[in-house]
């Protein structure tokens, strides 16, 4: 007469929740440390793919595709320019670069008198300081820069060195040049020149200097106000070619010496954003760790403590007939359920915790749906760990002493 | 009548200085449709007859056959499920759970030999109604009083037909009036053709019975034939 039954497991899983269900308050307290682990390391995760791809967000197509060479200008001014004008077209060349531009700026950087025409306005200061840059045709393409009144010079100006000027939005302000239909002259070092267009503002981000500055042909400004050579040399690159740009600008513009010259170029936003998530990732996540065990801890504890108080219906379901794996399975699937709770509760607060930081900072929250649903899984995963040692306990009680334990 | 438990010779010892002889040589014979009392004072092995009756203690010697099976040589998990099976408890102290309704507390009887929850359900409103509290079903058992309990109990240890209806100090916690109430009902079980071993010191519950086994220091020490 050896027939063994089989006890269908929703049978055991009912047992377990109505188990859970009669100790609402003690369920919810064991559950607060499971809570607190999973929303710590849902949060985190969260906070941590937010910021790395809000951080990513900022390298837009723009930015990344930005290249800037800064040219040593040598100290005599007699010495070779380290770039000359001629050389750009080298770097025009190469594969990737949609637009070069040198500036040389007026010599020793330092901003020139800038006048407009003589107004006897005495609430206007008459004459300007300026940064005055001596560039070429393809500066609007490369420096990123829309002209919004008038025209860029171009290659005819070049040539003749015609005496003409192009503003930076700022510098037309101050100059109080706001049309150009009537040719208005400007007085660079009281040199007059013509004023042909004004630029529009929001040109390249890592430039700002420019939008205060006069630009003159560049061979116009060699002449008139003695600027410098090249300085600095302004790339846009196609989208990802910016690495390679600035690996191959300084032997383009400058073989002889090609470490002379210094690039600047956009971090490669993976590498970036990954050094980010794991700066924000590393200590929480330990955190969340931590947490989690502790709430194993606190899980197994409260489920030990549970075991002990229901010996004596551990006894009565043992004289019933419940085997030591009946036992067993039933406080099992307590702590999975009760870790489960945990998890189910801790992801979404985590994730309330992600949204309300991303509302706070002003950032796209950014989650990983993966996470919050492995979330409950984790949680049935520590309970069923936490519940290891409390069920063997259970199933190892004898029960005739179970039945005269405490009732 | 069919032989339900047949003890020879069955005695069991617990390790101490110098050793318990909780039960000596105890012989026992019990058909199906008995009502047997054992009265014994405290200390004189009533508990553990209980617990090797009901297999939840194994005997050191002598041979139990409970319905033509011997039960000392099976393994612990064919015991369980014989015990699960033919065999149903009534507590002194009931055992019912306070957090669960008298009817699901019931329904528990027959939840680990594999009976479909509608059956047990079938059977536990059955058992309510024979012993008196089908009206209790949906109560809590902390709502009821002391004999009430107690019958849930017995509703409890009928659910799953048990060939025997092990009886520990059955009335020990109710009073008189409860105590007849709960007797009456084992005289109806009787009736039925159920087999009830009570164990009890109270003379009152032990006069009810059709057969009474004296028990002394692990021995019988009264006739062991009917009345």
């Amino acid at each position: 007469m050896s027939r063994r039954p089989a006890v269908p497991l929703r049978e055991i899983l009912g047992e377990a929740l109505s188990g859970i269900g009669s100790r609402p308050a003690r369920t919810a307290l064991t559950v607060l440390g499971t809570v607190l682990g999973i929303g710590t390391l849902v949060t985190t995760l969260g906070v941590a793919g937010t910021a790395g791809n809000q951080i990513a967000g900022r390298f837009d197509a723009a930015t990344a595709t930005e290249v800037t060479v800064t040219v040593p200008v040598p100290d005599s001014p007699d010495s070779a320019a380290p770039v000359p004008w001629s050389s750009l077209g080298n770097l025009a060349r190469l594969n990737g670069v949609t637009a070069v531009t040198g500036c040389a700026r007026s010599r020793a950087g330092a901003d020139l008198p800038v006048r407009a025409t003589p107004l006897h306005d005495p609430g206007r200061v008459a004459t300007r300081h300026l940064p005055v840059v001596g560039t070429d045709t393809a500066f609007p393409a490369a420096a990123r820069a829309a002209v919004s009144t008038g025209r860029f010079f171009d290659r005819g100006h070049l040539a003749r060195r015609d005496r003409v000027a192009v503003l930076g939005p700022q510098a037309a302000e101050q100059l109080g040049v706001v049309r150009v239909d009537n040719q208005p002259a400007i007085f660079v070092a009281d040199r007059a020149f013509t004023v042909i267009g004004i630029l529009a503002t929001g040109g390249r981000s890592d430039h700002t200097l420019l939008d205060s500055a006069v630009f003159l042909p560049w061979t116009t400004a060699e002449t008139t106000v003695r600027a410098g050579p090249i300085d600095t040399v302004l790339v846009t690159t196609a989208l990802g070619a910016a690495p390679l740009i600035a690996a191959q600008a300084p032997p383009a513009l400058n073989p002889n010496d090609p470490a002379a010259l210094q690039v600047t170029a956009p971090p490669e936003p993976d590498t970036l954003r990954t050094g980010v998530a794991q700066d924000v990732s590393g200590m929480l996540l330990v955190l969340g760790l931590v947490s989690l065990v502790v709430g194993a801890l606190g899980i197994a504890n409260v489920t030990l403590v549970t075991v002990l108080e229901r010996t004596a219906e551990i006894g009565l379901r043992r004289a019933l007939g419940a085997g030591r794996r009946h036992i067993a399975a039933q406080f099992l699937i307590e702590s999975m359920i009760v870790g489960a709770l945990g998890g189910i509760v801790g992801a979404a607060g985590g994730i309330l915790g992600v949204v309300a930081i991303s509302v706070a900072r002003d950032w796209t929250p950014v989650l990983d749906g993966r996470a919050a649903a492995a979330a409950p899984l984790a949680g049935a995963l520590v309970g069923l760990l936490a519940g290891l040692y409390p069920a063997g306990r259970a199933a190892a009680m004898q029960p005739v002493d179970a039945l005269r334990g405490p009732s | 009548m069919s032989e339900v438990i047949r003890l020879t010779g069955i005695g069991r010892s617990f390790p101490a200085d110098p050793p318990v002889h909780a039960l000596a040589g105890v012989d026992l014979s019990i058909e199906q449709g008995d009502y047997v009392a054992v009265v014994g004072p405290s200390g004189s092995g009533k508990s553990t007859l209980l617990n090797v009756l009901g297999l939840l203690d194994r005997p050191d010697t002598g041979s139990y056959v409970l319905e033509g099976t011997e039960t000392t040589r099976l393994d612990d998990r064919t015991r369980t499920a014989l015990r699960g099976a033919r065999i149903g408890f009534v507590f002194q102290s009931f055992h019912l759970m306070d957090y669960r309704t008298v009817a699901e507390n019931v329904m528990l009887g027959g939840l680990y030999t594999g009976l479909s929850r509608a059956e047990r359900r079938a059977r536990s409103a059955a058992a309510l109604d024979r012993v008196g509290v089908a009206h209790r079903g949906g109560f809590r058992p902390t709502r009821l009083s002391g004999g009430e309990r107690q019958r849930v109990a017995i509703a409890r240890a009928l659910v799953g037909e048990p060939a025997l209806l092990l009886c520990d100090e059955p009335t020990g916690n109710l009073d008189s009036v409860t105590t007849a109430a709960v007797l009456d009902l084992f005289d109806e079980l009787r009736a039925n053709g159920t087999t009830l071993l009570v164990i009890t010191h109270d003379d009152t519950v032990a006069a009810r019975a059709g057969r009474r086994i004296h028990l002394q220091d692990g021995r019988l020490t009264a006739p062991v034939g009917p009345r």
